[in-house]
């Protein structure tokens, strides 16, 4: 068994174990076996990095073999600069959302913990897959577990939120579904993707699958305007939830710009690439303003991940090295940043059961740590020099300017939005006097939140001040992917 | 002179017609209620019957008997040999529900679910019209009389008398095609009437006319649009072990009739048939998802779902013949074969839970019967979420490789109306996962009404466990039974 079907496998066989055997009357052991098996699913995936090698773009520790003969569909995996680091993040999350959910979670402990795993396992064949069913298989196979997560675990209006999660989300796959199955077609029986990466397609051809990966991943990302699900599944999706939609599912999407639309059909995405700087850049600006008026902190926090992964999108279709490499650097700090934010909402939601900024003002005087860890946050969020947040914007508006001036000036000029949305809410929730006697109510956080809170700390100083480990792994592969799709493949 | 191969041919069926007789007497001489001495002789005899059918099928030996009357090839084989196990699990999900209503009094429900057994097994071998409408006769005469098996409840009679009215329409435009097809070439042998109507020497509009009242009656059989009118009622209406032996089993004979009837003896009329199948299959994936949304009665809900589904195995039918090219007619028929088995499989554990919450005076057939299943039974929670999963086509569960192959077949053939069809297929098929999944949401997120523990005996606890676990192994390995049945199509079509 590979090293990539260990990161696979490792959780799903906790989860389902959990699944089988928990019960209520010992939630406490239910705890520590799922403590236990998303560290280990965490440890198998470091060897990855260790074996990783620099100076290939080729697929590394891959493993094939055959799964579905009669459609020559392959159990076949693999990692490049692209998709290693979401592997190793993937599993770092769960870490941190197994913490997360260990005293508020108290019924039904083994399904939230078994679900939170599986879906680690699910997401990381995501990440892995390199065979187009495999990959579709993983990728629809992600939304069981999270409508479970949100509609059992969620907020008072977590129907609504579950099913419009899953059908928005359903619809845009099913797309890609045909896409996929025309491919195969294309290709003489194909599902491999390197296949079809070679694949010479028509223009029309072109289009008409970039259009149908784009009714996939552009859902997923999500992209303005598609992104109104997005806001409405944070607020009622329990903390847990929102952390690994925001920190691991949203980049789903994003990786899927760049594995399948952008080498398929490289010809149709330079052709619609203006489309997607556009609407690129009305996430950037536009939801970053929506974001400013929000009085729900998870739906503002919601806001500004659309807004963020406009980021990504934008960095990803000017198509040159910095600006790709951007994108990628901002899907990790995103990852970081974002799980962190709604970490930070769920202690105080846990404490008050409120998500409103106008019920808070002042924790800082009854929570003086955790402030800390949410000014660091909040300014990561902003993407303020020496945290995770700024690497990625900053290359990116490099990239841009580089594509175009005023571009880049956009961009740039977005920035100011993010923190003036940020620090707003900073400002609201916790500076001032007291304002209630809920908030004079407030404990600070405990040893579990310290710790859930410090591992995301750590991260993102560490990627803001020394972000080259990050950036070597991907140099070669983007490289590679920019020459493959300034290649025409009309035929 | 009948030979020795004949009978060897048929002695699954012979087994299983000694068998039902024995069963029958020696029932008089039981006297529990619950029939154990009967249902354990049954199931024994089912065993065998579905060992030697699958031996057959693995030996994969084509052979015509009786004067070409039957045929025993490795695709009807194996039907035969699922559609028995079919048998055994509504059997064995069947039996408490059954001996709580007092239907279980006089031992009819074995007798007559081995001798509806027996028609699908004559209608799966037949080669010839005659016998492959006897088979559905004795099919559907066993299925009326079990639908009446409550005779003091007015809603199963009712069901009844549709069923029986509308089936005996149905078989009357079967009989109908057929006496037409017979007039035209003088053979109701199947192959014969092949090499009759590929020579071409007779009259287009006298087949067709035939072959519009031939699917007709198929189209009443597998209950699409606009043939569906009784399968809502009948599937509401009668008590739901017998519902589910209507909609488990019998589905695999009305699919190797259409075979039969139409690849086997048929195929040159394919242009014609296929629109027809097209027409069928559109309004079948219409109707079928968009009514069971408004559904509140979970079987009523299953009922459209149903109709829906067999628009998607239409949908593989009709997509085997491009442009004269046969090429990827073994393609086509295999997924739509694919199809059923899955869907049936399916279908066995989504009723087998319903049954299992039933209870003496509780029919647990309103959606809100599930509500907080999960919080009393997790595992058959689990069960039920996996077969909506499975048939709203949602990987990795079996229901999804079932739409795959199907969509498959329709856009490798590269026509355009063939990919309109899967892309309308698709979209369909995202109503459908709404309704599903609200099954799931309730079962899940809604809080139970009642606090009773799920108890069921262990076979029942056993078999529906494996048949859950089935829709999802087969889900993570289903090339084994993908490759089954494409080998099983590919035989049949060589012959």
């Amino acid at each position: 068994m590979g090293l990539l079907s260990l990161a696979i496998w490792t959780p799903i066989l906790f989860g389902v174990v959990l699944l089988a055997l928990g019960r209520d009357e010992h939630a406490g052991a239910v705890r520590w076996l799922a403590l236990v098996g998303a560290v280990v699913s965490f440890l198998v995936t470091l060897p990855l990095y260790d074996g990783f090698k620099l100076d290939t773009a080729a697929m590394q520790f891959v493993e094939k073999s055959a799964w579905i003969e009669r459609f020559n569909v392959n159990y076949h995996l693999g990692v490049d600069g692209i998709s290693l680091w979401f592997v190793l993040l993937t599993a770092f999350i769960n870490v941190v959302v197994v913490i997360a959910g260990w005293e508020v979670i108290t019924r039904r402990v083994n399904q939230y913990m078994g679900a939170f795993l599986i879906l680690s396992g699910l997401m990381i064949g995501v990440f892995c897959a390199i065979d187009g069913m495999l990959f579709y298989v993983f990728f629809e196979a992600t939304l069981i577990p999270m409508y479970l997560i949100i509609g059992i675990w969620g907020g008072p209006n977590k129907i609504y939120a579950a099913f419009k999660f899953f059908l928005y989300t359903l619809l845009g796959s099913l797309l890609m579904l045909v896409a996929l199955i025309f491919l195969y077609t294309k290709s003489g029986g194909s599902f491999d993707l390197a296949t079809w990466h070679k694949l010479p397609l028509s223009g029309t051809a072109q289009t008409l699958l970039f259009f149908s990966f784009f009714a996939a991943f552009a859902v997923k990302v999500p992209m303005w305007p598609v992104h109104t699900w997005l806001p409405d599944v944070h607020v009622e999706a329990p903390t847990g939830g929102s952390a690994v939609l925001a920190a691991i599912m949203l980049k789903l999407g994003a990786y899927g710009f760049l594995r399948f639309s952008m080498p398929i059909a490289p010809d149709a995405s330079r052709e619609w690439a203006w489309l997607m700087i556009a609407l690129s850049l009305t996430a950037v600006i536009y939801v970053g303003l929506v974001a400013m008026v929000q009085r729900d902190m998870k739906k503002l926090v919601a806001y500004s991940s659309v807004a963020h992964m406009g980021f990504v999108t934008l960095g990803f279709f000017i198509f040159n090295q910095i600006g790709v490499a951007g994108g990628l650097v901002q899907m990790i700090a995103h990852g970081f940043v974002s799980g962190a934010m709604f970490l930070s909402i769920g202690v105080l939601y846990d404490r008050v059961h409120s998500r409103e900024i106008a019920s808070y003002g002042g924790v800082v005087n009854t929570m003086p740590r955790f402030t800390a860890f949410a000014l660091f946050f909040a300014m990561a969020n902003c993407g303020l020099p020496g945290t995770a947040g700024f690497v990625g914007e900053w290359m990116v508006i490099l990239g841009a300017v580089r594509f175009n001036f005023w571009l880049g000036f956009g961009a740039a000029t977005a920035l100011i939005f993010g923190a003036a949305y940020t620090l707003w809410m900073f400002k609201r929730v916790y500076l001032g006097p007291v304002a209630n006697d809920h908030v004079k109510a407030l404990k600070d956080i405990n040893a579990r939140e310290f710790l859930m809170l410090g591992l995301l700390a750590v991260a993102v100083l560490y990627m803001g001040i020394y972000p080259k480990p990050f950036t070597d792994v991907m140099n070669v592969s983007v490289t590679e992917l920019l020459r493959h799709v300034a290649l025409s493949k009309l035929n | 002179m009948i030979d020795k191969l004949s009978w060897i041919a048929v002695y699954p069926e012979i087994v299983l017609l000694v068998m039902a007789c024995v069963i029958a007497m020696t029932d008089l001489f039981v006297k529990s209620p619950s029939r154990t001495p009967t249902y354990i002789l049954t199931l024994l005899t089912l065993g065998v019957v579905a060992l030697l059918n699958g031996l057959y099928a693995q030996g994969g030996q084509t052979i015509y008997a009786f004067g070409n009357m039957v045929v025993s090839d490795s695709m009807g084989n194996w039907l035969k040999c699922f559609a028995t196990i079919a048998m055994m699990a509504t059997l064995v999900y069947g039996r408490p529900y059954a001996a709580d209503r007092d239907m279980l009094r006089g031992g009819e429900m074995f007798t007559l679910g081995m001798f509806s057994l027996l028609g699908m097994s004559v209608m799966i071998s037949g080669n010839n019209f005659l016998v492959i409408y006897l088979g559905l006769e004795l099919l559907t005469l066993s299925s009326y009389a079990l639908v009446a098996l409550r005779r003091d409840n007015a809603t199963a009679t009712e069901a009844a008398m549709k069923y029986f009215v509308l089936g005996a329409m149905a078989s009357g435009f079967l009989l109908y095609g057929l006496s037409m097809m017979y007039g035209a070439t003088g053979s109701l042998d199947v192959n014969a009437v092949f090499k009759a109507v590929a020579s071409g020497q007779i009259k287009h509009q006298v087949l067709v006319f035939g072959l519009v009242f031939v699917v007709a009656g198929l189209a009443f059989k597998l209950g699409v649009v606009p043939f569906h009118m009784w399968i809502p009622d009948v599937y509401q209406g009668a008590p739901t072990a017998v519902t589910l032996l209507i909609a488990g089993a019998p589905k695999l004979a009305a699919f190797a009739i259409v075979i039969r009837l139409l690849v086997e003896g048929l195929l040159p009329l394919a242009i014609d048939w296929q629109q027809m199948l097209a027409v069928l299959a559109v309004g079948s994936l219409l109707l079928g998802n968009l009514a069971a949304i408004a559904q509140t009665n979970l079987k009523r809900m299953l009922a459209f779902s149903t109709i829906s589904q067999m628009g998607f195995v239409l949908l593989g039918l009709m997509a085997g013949v491009v442009n004269g090219n046969t090429l990827s007619a073994a393609n086509a028929y295999s997924s739509a074969m694919f199809y059923m088995v899955t869907y049936v499989l399916t279908t066995l554990a989504g009723f087998g839970v319903i049954l299992l919450l039933a209870r003496e005076g509780f029919e647990s057939e309103e959606i809100s019967d599930f509500a907080g299943l999960n919080q009393r039974s997790p595992l058959y929670a689990g069960v039920m979420a996996v077969c909506m999963f499975s048939l709203a086509g949602i990987p990795p569960m079996v229901g999804f490789y079932a739409k795959l192959s199907v969509l498959q077949a329709l856009i490798s053939s590269g026509q355009t109306a063939h990919i309109a069809m899967a892309v309308f297929a698709v979209l369909m098929s995202l109503i459908g996962a709404f309704y599903y999944l609200r099954v799931v949401k309730v079962m899940y997120f809604d809080e139970p009404i009642t606090a009773t523990t799920v108890s069921a005996p262990l076979d029942v606890r056993a078999v529906l466990s494996v048949n859950g676990a089935l829709v999802l192994v087969l889900g993570l390995v289903p090339g084994g039974l993908m490759a089954l049945c494409a080998n099983a199509i590919v035989q049949m079509l060589k012959t």
